[in-house]
């Protein structure tokens, strides 16, 4: 792996080496580095692009990493990873795309992950999304997620998008079982002339499932974003969507809660605001030293940390 | 060290200061007057927040008038808002550290003088899952953290809940020994106005009296009716 691709990896993943436990690293559409774990295994599809992520029934603390990079112009590709989580499990997995296009050309990384979580296992996933490059060539990512929990399971999704993506749709769509959990973390920040497009769906299909969709985004300059936030409540069950944005220069959010209840018994919460950053909170902190620009910077940290 | 020179202010053709001229040398200077007199909105032109319409502002012999909010910061004037901001996603931990500058080397143990323990207080953030009060106590750590040559306090003890009014005065206690600086409290509480080396009595935008602390206390305990001093706890409910 070249300098540039450490540190993509360092950007993506916060690698900066090989990492513990399981990992596939893809690197301009091939496998770079993997390793298997006694119960955690990692299988090359045969059919399409991807690989199959089988994790073993009640394996508890442990992590799977796979990072893809990018640093080919006009390398384009659709990779499909499948996560076969056992029951009574407690993981970590650390995904993220980096594309850095100095060329002319388009390159292009569309991830589709699905994830089947067994029974009582409980799944933080990462996922980061970045892209840099001096070239013509745009980046683009499109991440699809699909996410099965089964009974009692909880997942923790904290997926961002913070700089360098030029054209992005990303959709997660999740259908929740008895007494499970889901919690979406999303944050986008655009720039320039760049456009993301979010869309969830969650589907909570069981008795007392869950689901907390939190998106936080930044629109600067001329960039625009929108953001769907879709819930059907199918039995009784508790949902809550949050679309929290702040708009700067000429930047455009479109923001749309869809609550949809087919039970009787479902709860399901909105809010959204979308707004320019408060007078006052740049006063605030202009009280204590920093510049307006500081000021502002300091805000959008804060907001999308 | 602060000397405002003729400052006046007018907004909608409705004259909020009218001429104030003062000279603030002492360490601990209260300004009091009934709603409306014009003390936040000279507290704020003081910090820079709102520019006069008229007149001049001296600090430290350097007229300040033009300068902007973050440079009168740097230069030693600090401000704890009467309503603190609230942010998402900051934490107590990143403005108290941005507050202290290196210049306070225990930025926490501020934390526990204004009554909130530390270790539960560091990392939450400043958003609405935080009380007015707990703010309120936030912004006043945030503000003697600082340490600066000029702290204005707007109406601290509003708004603080189920904390007792002593420990808010040994806070101004402590900063006034622990800097050399100036402290300047905006207040209706007697019990603060009881402890300040001098008074300004605001009325209808201008000084109405400026002198010694009892003496102005004394005239302002013999205007009944005319301002109304308030006594502790009696707007808070918390001793």
């Amino acid at each position: 792996m070249n300098e540039l691709e450490k540190r993509m990896l360092k950007e993506v993943a916060e690698l900066d080496s090989l990492p513990v436990g399981a990992y596939n690293i893809r690197s301009n559409g091939k496998s770079a580095a993997r390793n298997t774990t006694s119960n955690i295994d990692i299988v090359t599809k045969t059919d399409v692009s991807g690989i199959d992520i089988i994790i073993a029934p009640n394996t508890v603390n442990q992590s799977v990493h796979i990072p893809v990079i990018i640093s080919e112009t006009g390398l384009k590709e659709v990779v499909y990873n499948d996560f076969y989580i056992g029951e009574n499990c407690d993981i970590t997995i650390i995904a993220g795309c980096g594309i850095s296009n100095c060329g002319g050309e388009d390159s292009r990384h569309d991830g589709v992950h699905s994830f089947h979580v067994g029974k009582n296992s409980r799944v933080r996933y990462v996922e980061k999304h970045y892209g840099e490059g001096t070239g013509e060539g745009k980046r683009l990512m499109n991440p699809t997620t699909v996410v099965e929990l089964d009974e009692n399971a909880y997942m923790l999704m904290e997926t961002a998008q913070i700089s360098g993506v030029d054209d992005t749709i990303r959709e997660t769509n999740a259908t929740i079982g008895k007494n499970a959990s889901l919690i979406i973390h999303d944050k986008i920040m655009t720039d320039g002339v760049q456009k993301a497009v979010a869309k969830m769906s969650v589907d909570l299909d069981g008795e007392q499932s869950k689901c907390d969709l939190i998106s936080r985004g930044v629109a600067k300059e001329n960039s625009y974003q929108e953001v769907v936030l879709g819930i059907s409540g199918n039995a009784a069950c508790n949902g809550h969507a949050e679309c929290d944005s702040i708009i700067m220069d000429n930047g455009v959010i479109l923001a749309t809660p869809q609550l949809k209840a087919n039970c009787v018994d479902a709860s399901l919460i909105h809010e959204a605001a979308i707004g320019k950053i408060a007078g006052e909170q740049l006063m605030k902190l202009m009280t204590l030293g920093l510049t307006e620009k500081e000021a502002e910077e300091k805000i959008i940290q804060g907001f999308l940390k | 060290m602060l000397e405002l020179k003729n400052i006046s202010y007018e907004i909608d053709g409705k004259k909020i200061l009218n001429d104030i001229n003062i000279k603030i040398d002492d360490r601990f200077v209260a300004i009091t007057g009934p709603n409306g007199s014009g003390k936040s909105t000279l507290a704020k032109i003081i910090m820079g927040i709102i520019a006069p319409t008229s007149g001049q502002i001296i600090f430290d012999g350097r007229d300040i008038t033009e300068m902007p909010v973050n440079e009168r910061a740097n230069l030693g004037i600090s401000f704890a808002f009467q309503q603190p901001v609230r942010f998402k996603g900051l934490r107590v931990e990143d403005l108290l550290k941005l507050a202290s500058h290196g210049n306070f080397s225990d930025v926490k143990a501020l934390l526990t003088e204004v009554g909130l323990e530390p270790s539960k207080y560091w990392h939450r953030e400043l958003n609405d899952t935080l009380s007015g009060g707990e703010m309120k106590r936030i912004e006043i750590a945030m503000t003697a953290a600082r340490g600066t040559a000029l702290s204005l306090f707007d109406e601290p003890e509003a708004g603080i809940d189920l904390w007792s009014f002593n420990s808010l005065i040994k806070v101004f206690e402590k900063l006034y020994k622990r800097t050399s600086g100036s402290i300047v409290i905006i207040s209706h509480q007697e019990r603060i106005l009881n402890i300040a080396d001098k008074i300004i009595y605001l009325k209808d935008g201008r000084i109405d009296s400026y002198g010694e602390g009892q003496k102005v206390l004394k005239m302002l305990r013999e205007l009944t009716g005319e301002i109304t001093l308030k006594n502790d706890g009696e707007e808070n409910g918390d001793e």
